[in-house]
């Protein structure tokens, strides 16, 4: 019997939660969870908690069964995951600062979203004031004569989000770097507490801006797994559409920005035209360029009337992209800096569950458009592409393989898109609360959504975790003993989201 | 590679035509940008962005002005990496309690006369994040803004509209 079925059988109670299940459990059947995490029997999708409750999430990667375990608290406690498995260690650490859950036995017990600015303390528990000031951080010690350190943000060089990066370095070599988030913290998932689906939908496509597409249908999906609803078949299309379109316009965006950084600006040049070209595409086919609110509960906002545009976007990039390739490919220079640099273990990959690019560079097949798998991706052709490598130049390639696919995707979506309605109500549930989940593929790896709806269709609680919070600490890991000119190219040929890890 | 290079030295170029200056903006900049700046500064103007908060869609768009089709530099705007080059900042996102004190520090390091353009709708009063515990709200409430252009991300053409204004006011 595997782990998940196990598990299941243990279960006090199922709650009404789709499409996958909720159980409530006993402390020994957690903690055999975190075992089981540590064993590499189910992998971690998500931690998070609400007043008297922690939540976790599981996935079993060879059939995509998901699973949700809850365990009461009653006295505020809860057997720390991180104490057996890292991956879980910030989450926890979110967990105690926001809902004021204490994880027993938590090897690490500093704040991490929560900077002591806020005037609150547990903005997602029994709220208490607290101090506005700031609070000083320690960050972890790195030991001995020869090191340096050297600390890089909030505010960075370039134009990108804000976040804190610590590297301890000797001479040129990072012998350890230390990321401190939270500084994009703009209090999502308290905002989603009492909101109508209209407003939290609103919220959701704003989680982070280059995955808009992706969070809007994640959060769509799981709404409409709680309350019963399918879109229909053109919506899903469309759906399926925008996002392969979000995919082409990023992975372009990082191409690009990934030479760019290894001083070879003319790929920047031609991919950022190209990128144009799609947003462009984007704005003429659906009425904005980053397709924001146009996936809605229910379906699409916004019909595709002409696709044109879309086709000859496609085929420019068809046009020139192989080109482009060819030219990586061979420029000596830039194979160089990204051959090599920046190496993630397959390992570490598998262990935190990386989604998207870089657990695919390292060895990881998982896309969530394949398993658990969602419309209208079964009815439609794409490989995943995987590579063993891990470094630079595989996550590079990853993204320029997957720009095939989802070129490909796009003309199968385009020749065969049914015609009918594009979005159906959603209807309250009919029931005092409802529980949704969805796991959807954005361009950097796979996004979860849960949320519980009450009677009169407004959203209770909802829980967002981007796939950036599980590929951010394993930078630190793929940049240890790299030279610190090498952090651009390995931060961008990952490309987390701060915002989105940040919510 | 010389291929391409070649070609691009052939082929006209992808740059596009500029738009006119928003009326709007031309007003509001009429406010703030006087004489003396405009003797100290000529039409070159060195912009650092911050984010103080956005979701990142904002960023999205004005990496886009740098792209070919855009060109940013065309107009001797260009962005830098230090405060301290700056003469203008330019920010997005609702001002997050978490960076409030990041942007005043950018603020007071970035040398006067220096003008603060605020992007997006997240700028202007928080949008749909305001009201949050972890939102000080829009830029100016926490430090002055001459500029603000809207969107939710407002398009690159907004943007190049807007500091074109800027360009033409304090040339």
């Amino acid at each position: 019997m595997s782990l998940r079925a196990a598990l299941f059988d243990a279960a006090l109670e199922v709650a009404p939660q789709e499409p996958w299940p909720r159980i409530r459990v006993d402390e020994e059947t957690w903690i055999r969870a975190t075992f089981g995490l540590h064993a590499g029997d189910v992998t971690l999708l998500a931690l998070w908690g609400e007043p008297g409750l922690v939540h976790m999430g599981l996935i079993e990667e060879e059939t995509g069964e998901i699973l949700v375990l809850s365990l009461d608290c009653p006295d505020g406690h809860f057997p720390s995951v991180g104490i057996t498995h890292a991956p879980a260690l910030r989450l926890e650490r979110t967990v105690r600062e926001m809902v004021g859950l204490v994880p027993d036995g938590c090897p690490d017990e500093r704040p991490w979203l929560d900077h002591a600015r806020w005037g609150i303390s547990h903005p997602l528990g029994a709220e208490e004031p607290a101090a506005a000031e700031g609070a000083p951080y320690v960050f972890l010690p790195s030991e001995g004569p020869p090191m340096h350190q050297i600390p890089v943000g909030p505010v960075h060089a370039g134009i990108i989000e804000p976040g804190h990066f610590r590297f301890t370095a000797n001479g040129e070599t990072v012998v350890r770097l230390e990321e401190r988030l939270g500084w994009v913290h703009k209090g999502i998932e308290r905002a989603m507490i009492g909101a109508d689906l209209e407003r939290a939908a609103e919220i959701a496509a704003r989680i982070s801006g280059d995955a808009t597409v992706a969070w809007s249908l994640a959060f769509a999906r799981a709404v409409e797994a709680a309350t019963g609803v399918e879109a229909p078949p053109r919506a899903a299309r469309l759906r399926a559409l925008m996002a392969e379109m979000e995919r082409i316009a990023d992975h372009l965006g990082d191409v690009g920005a990934v030479c760019n950084d290894a001083a070879f600006s003319l790929m920047l040049s031609q991919c950022g035209q190209l990128r144009e070209r799609v947003l462009r595409a984007a704005g003429a086919a659906f009425g904005h360029r980053l397709m924001m609110d146009r996936v809605v509960p229910g379906g699409v906002a916004v019909d595709l009337l002409d696709p044109r545009p879309i086709a000859e976007a496609v085929a420019a990039i068809r046009a020139v992209f192989p080109r482009l390739v060819q030219l990586y490919d061979v420029t000596a220079s830039l194979q160089n800096r990204t051959v090599g640099t920046g190496r993630l273990d397959a390992a570490l990959a598998r262990r935190w569950g990386a989604g998207g690019h870089v657990g695919r560079a390292s060895g990881r097949r998982f896309d969530a458009r394949r398993l658990p798998g969602y419309a209208p991706y079964d009815g439609l052709r794409f490989d995943v592409p995987v590579r063993d490598e891990g470094d630079v130049d595989a996550r590079v390639w990853i993204r320029i393989l997957e720009i095939g696919e989802s070129l490909g995707l796009i003309e199968q979506i385009l020749a065969g898109l049914p015609a009918g309605p594009i979005r159906v109500a959603v209807p309250s549930s009919g029931r005092a609360t409802a529980e949704g989940t969805s796991l959807v593929e954005s361009f950097r790896g796979d996004v979860f959504v849960w949320l519980r709806l009450d009677g009169e269709g407004r959203v209770a609680r909802a829980h967002f975790r981007d796939a950036s919070v599980f590929q951010w600490p394993l930078i630190e890991a793929a940049i240890a003993l790299n030279i610190v000119a090498d952090f651009p190219l390995i931060n961008k040929s990952f490309n987390c989201s701060y915002s989105g890890h940040d919510l | 590679m010389p291929k391409f290079l070649i070609e691009s030295l052939l082929r006209r170029p992808r740059t596009e035509a500029p738009p006119a200056a928003d009326d709007e903006a031309l007003v509001e900049l009429g406010r703030c940008l006087d004489a003396a700046a405009h003797r100290r500064l000529g039409r070159s103007l060195a912009i650092r962005e911050v984010d103080a908060g956005s979701c990142n869609g904002c960023e999205l768009e004005i990496h886009a002005l740098n792209n070919a089709i855009y060109d940013l530099e065309r107009f001797g705007l260009k962005f830098v990496a230090s405060p301290r080059h700056a003469d203008v900042l330019m920010v997005t996102g609702p001002v997050t309690r978490n960076m409030r004190e990041a942007l005043e520090r950018t603020h007071a390091a970035t040398p006067d006369p220096k003008w603060v353009v605020a992007v997006g709708d997240c700028a202007l009063d928080g949008g749909v994040f305001a009201g949050s515990y972890a939102v000080a709200g829009g830029v100016d409430a926490v430090i002055p803004v001459d500029l603000h252009i809207g969107g939710c991300p407002p398009s690159p053409e907004a943007l190049l509209r807007g500091l074109v204004a800027l360009i033409e006011k304090s040339a």
